[in-house]
């Protein structure tokens, strides 16, 4: 009832200000006609009584300024009046304003971006019903979800605790429809997938478990409602139409809904295909390995079941697995993922990597913040005559207070709202973004209301935390000495909270220059760390053969017409094939090593595992990865000859004891197969991982282990697009259907190089803005106490100092906080080196080029941020300053 | 006349509300009854009396409506509304537990005595 006689009274003094104003006017006018009526009444004269009526009523304006305030709420109001002041104030000192907006724009932009990384990588799910339910089942000795085929069956038809589990894997498959082979990127799904994640289809239906009738059973494609629009044209009539996947016929029986992206944040598939297909699509058949870990799986927990309950019953199976087939199982122990980052395999490092990006972004808020308010401290010093006289004259401290803290409130909003234009910018452009074209890359940033929402409130707050530094200050003042004497002269010789404030400031500011030092460090590490092979004037050509209908046994000679088809192209120095993607491309296949003592093949014998590559006979030579000894491959290593394998030091000392004796000798696979050593390479980088230590690696003659998805490596000086057009016209020579994406391996590196690239940059641009807002900060504190001191420097140039003392009187104070900040900041920098080596390759900020910079840099930011007020200094003028008061 | 004394701070609406509880008032007749009522005690600053209704007013408390005065001026009658009806109970029983209060206190005699 009040509130709605206040919203009644607020709306119309908006909506009727005039007829209010007027009605104001009139019950004034009324008042003193009754007053002078009874003044007549007792004998006055007219006029005389209008005169006395208005005497006793006071004066009018005054009458008016409360009504108004009286009639409708204050709050807006004033609220109005405030900011309208603010902004007229900071008009009157624009370098001031622009300064500190910017300051703040640069804060609250750098918050918004890694608050959206964090909102749309960790907070926003994917955005499926009952979401809360829905887990992977990851096994806790690597934390990957992949299961094999037949372990995924058993855990589907045994388990009580879900309501049913589905498996998917991401895979990258050819649509042979039209002329040339399109690349598509699929999920092949258990068919079951789609019930058990509980969505609709938008159009047709979905495939369903009673469609999977054995192996090969399901020809059947759903289509993502993206790839519907761009390649059929939203055409509702696609639905039964036949399509050719990798050349065998698929009729597309639905659309999955608008949002779906599949079931791993990152990766935007194309289509989906049903798992027991996955024999036809790809030419061998992985469904019946129990050893052969292929795919995700995930499901919704029952009703009333908790994840414990459901871990340990998971835990149960694994056991009875075990048990039942010991030679394919080991260390079954199972934990539950969030689904969106496909588990804790990946949302572990990437919570750690936001995580510390967050505290970084709240670190720089914080120096602004400080930043900020020594420069509004500064400020409110200078205007103290002012305030003074406003106090004198009779306004309530309360409404100076209000002032000032609107004035920073204004800026902390304009500076908000720039630093969020800002971001949305830059994430806009982060959105749709694509490092690199041949993945489906899903980056869901892009700016949603919860982050406008804390944009705000950062905005607000730090407004209210900056503006609250010069409130003591004001609360304190004096009117009357200040106006008396000046504002105080001469710095106190204490150490005061603001220095403290500046000197925390810097601490934090050398922090983030420090790290982005360690940032840089690593990311030209990165750039120049030794792969073991040299990417550069090398294009790769991806093809697969099984895809083009070749049989296992045809593959090895149509792998050796390619190649030597490829080696007539003119500039072609090397040319060589790899089965799978080359080393660091993509995630590689591994397998246990035993040595050739050990009798018993179980997983839990082996010495180590590795990775293993096919390779033709000049792979090496084609990759310039140097031969520590041995031999290279040649093409009598084939399937009638000794089984042979070139290894790298790692593998050697792991399975050898030393690289040394390592040639010559054997080993053995899970298979029971004896492998020689013929020949030895360094260790180079095997991992997606670039940071991690070097990983086993053997390489295998390509025809002793055929593999169907064939990577072509030709070296060559001469550039990419007349090369492929070679390359092409000479692959169509040998078999039109054949598939082929040619890429030079720099841009296929650029995948692998993404993350550490990404983060180093990341941390530069951090540093940056805190190395920007050192300056800012020891120019404001140096520009401010050198104001205060004018005066007494003048009497010490009067009295004949040298310039060197008048320097030390006027800058020794902020070259000190600057001393001492920046030797916090190391220090911290030191303590937190274990927070930035696990975002950076190979970070230590022990490092001493890394110390040595930072100095350096601070060193540098010291003498920006005092050049102006050293020079001010220098040239004071005694006379003048005697002269002022 | 009797002796003039001072509105207490914060007393000034609860006045208000009394004298126009009696009946329909514009804003100078408010003044007038409460000086009359007072015996000319209490004297309200002609230009305070304004906005304190409108205040009462924005509260829901008064309401106001253009009418005609004895005298045949033109001026805004204000009256209670039932929130101001219940505001004015409350604040008189408030007012008095603070006068028996006060008065307890200022009566007290040194024990014994």
């Amino acid at each position: 009832m009040r509130l709605l006689a206040y919203v009644q009274s607020l709306a119309s003094r908006f909506l009727r200000r005039d007829q209010l104003e007027a009605e104001m006017a009139d019950e004034l006018r009324a008042h003193l006609e009754l007053r002078a009526d009874d003044l007549v009444r007792s004998g006055m004269s007219r006029t005389a009584a209008e005169r006395q009526a208005r005497i006793e009523f006071g004066g009018q304006s005054r009458f008016k300024e409360e009504a108004r305030d009286m009639v409708a709420g204050r709050m807006i109001e004033t609220v109005v009046r405030d900011a309208r002041l603010s902004v007229r104030q900071l008009r009157k000192s624009p370098s001031f304003a622009i300064a500190a907006i910017v300051t703040l724009a640069m804060a609250i932009g750098a918050n918004a971006v890694v608050f959206s990384a964090i909102n749309g990588f960790i907070l926003r799910p994917l955005d499926l019903p009952n979401e809360r339910s829905l887990y992977v089942v990851e096994r806790t000795a690597d934390k990957a979800s992949s299961e094999s085929y037949l372990n995924y069956i058993d855990l589907r038809d045994r388990t009580r605790s879900f309501e049913s589990l589905a498996g998917f894997s991401p895979d990258q498959l050819w649509i042979t429809s039209g002329a040339t082979p399109s690349r598509v990127w699929a999920f092949q799904v258990t068919a079951n997938y789609f019930d058990a994640l509980g969505i609709r289809p938008y159009l047709g239906r979905f495939f369903h478990a009673a469609d999977d009738q054995g192996i090969n059973s399901a020809p059947y494609a759903v289509l993502s409602y993206p790839y519907w629009r761009t390649h059929f044209d939203g055409d509702a009539a696609v639905v039964g139409r036949t399509i050719r996947i990798n050349k065998q016929p698929y009729t597309i029986v639905g659309v999955a809904p608008e949002g779906f992206r599949g079931t791993i944040l990152f990766f935007s598939p194309d289509l989906f295909v049903p798992m027991v297909n996955q024999p036809q699509l790809d030419g061998t058949n992985q469904l019946t390995s129990r050893g052969q870990r292929l795919f995700a799986v995930i499901g919704h927990l029952k009703a009333g079941v908790t994840p414990t309950q459901a871990v340990s019953e998971l835990d149960a199976l694994g056991q009875w697995l075990e048990k039942t087939y010991p030679k394919e199982n080991e260390k079954l122990r199972f934990m539950l993922g969030r689904p969106s980052l496909n588990g804790d395999g990946l949302a572990a490092p990437m919570k750690a990597f936001l995580g510390g990006l967050m505290l970084l972004a709240a670190l720089i808020l914080i120096a602004a913040c400080t930043n900020l308010g020594s420069l509004f401290a500064a400020r409110a010093a200078e205007r103290s005559r002012e305030v003074a006289l406003q106090l004198a004259l009779g306004a309530s401290r309360i409404r100076i207070i209000r002032q000032l803290l609107s004035e920073a409130v204004v800026i902390a909003l304009i500076g908000g709202a720039v630093g969020l234009w800002g971001s949305v910018l830059v994430l806009q452009w982060l959105s749709v973004w694509h490092p690199f074209p041949q993945f489906p890359l899903n980056m869901p940033v892009a700016a949603d209301g919860r982050v406008y929402l804390v944009a705000l409130a950062l905005s607000v707050a730090s407004g209210l935390v900056f503006g609250a530094v010069p409130l003591r200050q004001v609360l304190r003042t004096d009117p009357y000495a200040i106006i008396k004497a000046g504002a105080p002269a001469g710095a106190p010789r204490r150490l005061t909270a603001r220095d403290l404030l500046l000197v925390a400031q810097i601490a934090v500011c050398a922090l983030l220059v420090m790290s982005s030092m360690v940032a840089l460090r690593g990311l030209s590490r990165s750039l120049r760390a030794d792969f073991g092979f040299d990417p550069h004037n090398v294009t790769l050509v991806e093809t697969d053969l099984a895809m083009a209908g070749y049989r296992v046994p045809d593959m090895p000679a149509m792998q050796r017409r390619m190649i030597d088809a490829l080696q007539t192209i003119p500039g072609a120095e090397a040319v060589a094939l790899i089965g799978q993607a080359p080393p660091i491309l993509f995630v590689s296949n591994g397998s246990k090593v035993f040595t050739e003592t050990t009798a018993d093949l179980e997983p839990a014998s082996a010495v180590t595992a590795a990775v293993m590559y096919s390779v033709s006979p000049d792979y090496f030579l084609a990759a310039h990865t140097r031969l520590v000894s041995g031999r290279q491959f040649t093409w009598h290593d084939d399937a009638s000859a000794q089984r042979v394998a070139i290894v790298n030091q790692v593998f050697a000392r792991r399975v050898f004891g030393s690289p040394a004796g390592a040639v010559g000798r054997f080993y053995k696979l899970p298979d029971g197969a004896r492998i020689q050593v013929v020949g030895l390479i360094p260790d180079g980088k095997n991992s997606l991982n670039l940071a991690d230590e070097p990983q086993p690696a053997m390489f295998f003659p390509i025809l002793q282990s055929p593999y169907s998805d064939s990577w072509l490596v030709i070296r060559s000086e001469r550039d990419l697009s007349q090369l492929s057009t070679a390359i092409r016209a000479k692959l169509h020579g040998l078999d039109p259907g054949l598939p082929s994406f040619i890429e030079t391996w720099t841009t296929a590196m650029q995948g692998a190089l993404f993350a550490p690239r990404m983060a180093s940059i990341t941390l530069g641009v951090l540093g940056a803005m805190g190395a920007i807002l050192s300056v800012t900060g020891i120019f404001g504190m140096a520009a401010y106490s050198l104001t205060k001191r004018l005066k007494e420097l003048g009497i010490r140039v009067a009295l004949g100092a040298q310039q060197g003392e008048i320097l030390r009187a006027a800058l020794g104070r902020p070259f000190k906080v600057l001393l001492f900040g920046s030797a916090g900041g190391l220090v911290l920098g030191v303590l937190a080196s274990r927070v930035l080596s696990f975002i950076v390759y190979q970070a230590t900020p022990r490092d001493p080029i890394v110390l040595a910079g930072v100095v350096l840099a601070m060193f540098v930011v010291g003498l920006t941020a005092t050049w102006i007020p050293a020079r001010r200094a220098l040239l004071v003028d005694p006379l003048i300053l005697l002269r002022d008061e | 006349m009797a002796e003039q004394a001072q509105v207490l701070p914060g007393t000034l609406d609860l006045l208000i509300l009394k004298a126009v509880s009696l009946g329909p008032l514009h804003g100078y007749g408010v003044l007038l009854r409460i000086e009359q009522i007072s015996r000319g005690a209490l004297s309200l600053e002609q230009g305070a009396v304004y906005p304190a209704l409108f205040r009462l007013v924005r509260q829901g408390l008064l309401k106001g409506t253009w009418g005609t005065s004895d005298n045949n001026r033109r001026a805004k009658f204000y009256q209670l509304t039932a929130a101001g009806r219940k505001r004015l109970q409350e604040e008189m029983e408030g007012w008095d537990r603070l006068a028996a209060a006060i008065g307890l206190v200022l009566t007290a005699r040194p024990e014994g005595a």
